[in-house]
């Protein structure tokens, strides 16, 4: 087994523990276990980082050019951005939901072949990095977003329904979920937009066209104006709460189609990202 | 010496009677004091509050001091005997040990989990010890029981979430709003319920309160008792979309709210949320506000069926919370086992090495012979037997903190050794100053 491949499997198997802790700490209502599932996390994360810089020493650029390549700096940019905003926001809770997600990005990251590809000489540049890796921390905070939107619905629904129960307590209060699905939004969507916009220079750059329509620039569009909606709505119109919450699940739907069903179902210029050999 | 309790509590006897045998009045030391000064009783402690009236006590003989304690709570009271007993309960040994710890955890509440009965019984303690009636039996079991009832608080959910209705709308106010800080609450009409909620509301630094009551000069009077800011009754609707929390309780009201006038509200605060309490009968509120966007309205059943919830939820703890007293009363005989076992072990080195010293210079006496590295080789050679001897033994003395049948060897060494427990006065532990009495603490 090579070190990286070594590496990848410790990292998977460490937040699988991880999420493990996690729900366990929710379903029965244990917040010691919770503090060990987020120390498990972190070494996770830390591993995940060596995984990225091995690869990057291996090869000479950040490893972001085949599938499994990126589900697995997904993975990475999600589990980063949740301990950020732990770290910032404590949202103990929130861990429990968006470790399965990463997990099983890295499940995934796993079932495809995971040499790394040579690049395609038109795509080697700098652009490459700055381009993939803005798009996907812009994915890995909305991510966090639709999380919050989801445990925003089941919370609301408790209340409406007043039932009870240990879950309920141990969530965060609305107003705190609303206002992590705001946060998340006012800086996934500058994040966003930048990897849409360095797309398109590099674009031009590589292809000689600043956008070609191809199905992934087309989906990303599609998700910037659900995004782009979401943010006027809560800025002008005033929507918050349930609203948001559900846009945001939305949109984070419409972003994985964009990742993952567009690379599947449909072919274009970014189709060097597909699941078959590359 | 033995631990013993004789009290009534609501379990046992009706408010009047519990009201009758109250220690609240009075000098509380001269009561202490009185009861120690009862022949046989050594440390004496009161708890007294509305659920319980409990005497604690160490007392050479428990039969004897539980029938002079009886008699005495009877006579202190004006109270005949016969009287009093159907109502009594009265454990001595280990039953005294599990019941103080089961009282001092909340277990013995009214309403499980209660945090105030905690403090009441530290009280208690810190009166028995400046009226000098704690003695070594309480000064070593009652910091054991604050620390069950610290373990059972922290480790189980038996303290956690709201079982009174307005605590019950403070924790729903905070799962919707989070901080409470710099939010508005309404107050419409000023009854008893409404009052107090309300009190526990402003308790949690929010921003402002308005008051409404069809009578002016009582929503005056509730304003100022909150620092809040009076409205007059009809005109109350103009205001209602400052208010994030708003609580109903007029009497004669009927409905004073709909869902239309609500829905307008929620536009106007921007779809801002508001947490609508509505503990008026017959209801203040039209309750298909509820399925307004970013209404929750909550009316009295409602509070209760989150009560119920949470009540069920603490008696789920219960059953967690009396396993954790089990192991301490366990942990406690193991340690007051280890109090005695480590005298036990320095008697037992101290007796081995007495006929050890003894036999070997009678035997050296006759051996004039030997030159000095002889004779310390032969002194080294017996102590090594001894030591030898005696190291399986000491080690399993040293163990039996542990193991619930300690009681056994320690009392096996103790015959098979035939040591006297009064060689134990000779080393003096740190920890006790009397280490008999706790040899029967546990009896």
């Amino acid at each position: 087994m090579t070190i990286d491949l070594l590496l990848f499997r410790t990292t998977l198997v460490v937040y699988a523990l991880a999420t493990g802790l996690a729900l366990t700490d929710i379903l029965c209502s244990r917040p010691a276990i919770g503090r060990h599932s987020r120390i498990l996390l972190w070494s996770g994360f830390s591993l995940h980082c060596l995984v990225l810089v091995n690869r990057y020493l291996a090869t000479g650029f950040l490893p972001l050019s085949s599938l499994h390549e990126s589900l697995s700096f997904y993975a990475w940019a999600i589990i980063g951005t949740f301990l950020l905003f732990h770290m910032r926001y404590r949202l103990a809770v929130l861990g429990a939901f968006i470790t399965p997600l990463a997990l099983v990005l890295m499940i995934l990251g796993s079932t495809v072949p995971m040499a790394s590809v040579p690049l395609n000489p038109s795509l080697q540049s700098w652009w490459l990095p700055v381009h993939v890796g803005l798009a996907f921390l812009g994915d890995a905070v909305f991510a966090l977003a639709a999380v919050a939107g989801g445990l925003y619905l089941l919370q609301e629904r408790m209340l409406k329904k007043k039932k009870v129960s240990s879950l309920f307590y141990r969530l965060p209060s609305l107003q705190t979920l609303d206002n992590l699905n705001h946060r998340c939004l006012s800086i996934g969507f500058p994040l966003m937009t930048l990897g849409i916009i360095t797309g398109a220079i590099w674009a031009n750059r590589a292809w000689g066209a600043y956008w070609s329509w191809d199905p992934k620039e087309t989906w990303a569009l599609i998700t910037w104006f659900l995004y782009a909606a979401l943010l006027h709505g809560r800025l002008a119109i005033g929507w918050r709460g349930r609203k948001a919450a559900i846009l945001a699940i939305l949109g984070f739907a419409c972003l994985l189609f964009t990742f993952l069903g567009v690379n599947m179902l449909l072919s274009g210029l970014h189709s060097y990202a597909t699941f078959g050999t590359p | 010496m033995n631990f013993l309790v004789i009290g009534l509590s609501y379990k046992t006897a009706p408010v009047e009677l519990r009201e009758r045998l109250s220690f609240t009045s009075g000098d509380p030391g001269a009561v202490l004091r009185a009861i120690t000064a009862l022949p046989g009783v050594t440390e004496g402690m009161i708890l007294s509050t509305c659920n319980r009236v409990e005497v604690y006590a160490a007392s050479q003989d428990p039969a004897v001091g539980s029938i002079r304690l009886q008699r005495f709570l009877a006579e202190h009271h004006q109270l005949d005997v016969a009287q009093l007993k159907p109502y009594l309960y009265i454990h001595s040994g280990r039953d005294a040990i599990r019941h103080l710890f089961r009282v001092a955890s909340s277990l013995d509440s009214m309403i499980l989990g209660e945090p105030q009965v905690l403090g009441q019984l530290k009280e208690a303690y810190n009166q028995a010890e400046s009226s000098c009636t704690a003695g070594p039996v309480f000064n070593r079991l009652l910091p054991r029981a604050f620390a069950a009832a610290k373990r059972v608080r922290n480790e189980t959910a038996i303290a956690q979430h709201a079982v009174s209705v307005s605590y019950a709308a403070v924790e729903l106010a905070r799962k919707i709003f989070g901080d409470l800080a710099g939010k508005t609450v309404m107050i419409v009409g000023a009854g008893k319920m409404c009052e107090l909620a309300a009190r526990h509301l402003t308790g949690q630094h929010i921003a402002e309160v308005l008051v409404t009551n069809r009578t002016l000069s009582r929503a005056q009077d509730l304003a100022k008792k909150f620092g809040g800011r009076p409205v007059p009754f009809p005109e109350f609707p103009l205001f209602l979309h400052q208010a994030d929390i708003v609580l109903t309780s007029t009497a004669a009201g009927g409905v004073l709210l709909t869902r239309a006038q609500l829905e307008q509200i929620i536009r106007q605060r921007k779809n801002r949320p508001m947490f609508l309490i509505d503990i008026a009968v017959p209801r203040n509120i039209d309750p298909e506000a509820n399925n307004i966007d970013n209404v929750y309205l909550y009316d009295i059943d409602d509070l209760n069926g989150v009560i119920e919830t949470n009540l069920r939820e603490r008696r789920k703890a219960a059953k967690k919370a009396e396993e954790i007293i089990d192991q301490e009363i366990i942990r406690f005989y193991g340690w007051l086992r280890s109090l005695e076992a480590t005298p036990m072990i320095v008697a037992l080195r101290q007796q081995t090495e007495a006929i050890r010293s003894q036999e070997t210079a009678k035997t050296l006496g006759g051996l004039q012979h030997l030159t000095a590295a002889d004779r310390r080789a032969i002194e080294a050679l017996t102590r090594s037997i001894v030591n030898k001897m005696l190291h399986p033994p000491i080690t399993a003395l040293k163990r039996i903190g542990d193991d619930i049948t300690g009681e056994i060897y320690l009392e096996a060494v103790r015959r098979l050794f035939d040591l006297k427990s009064d060689s134990q006065q000779t080393k003096p532990d740190p920890l006790d100053e009397g280490v008999d009495s706790t040899q029967d603490i546990t009896s």
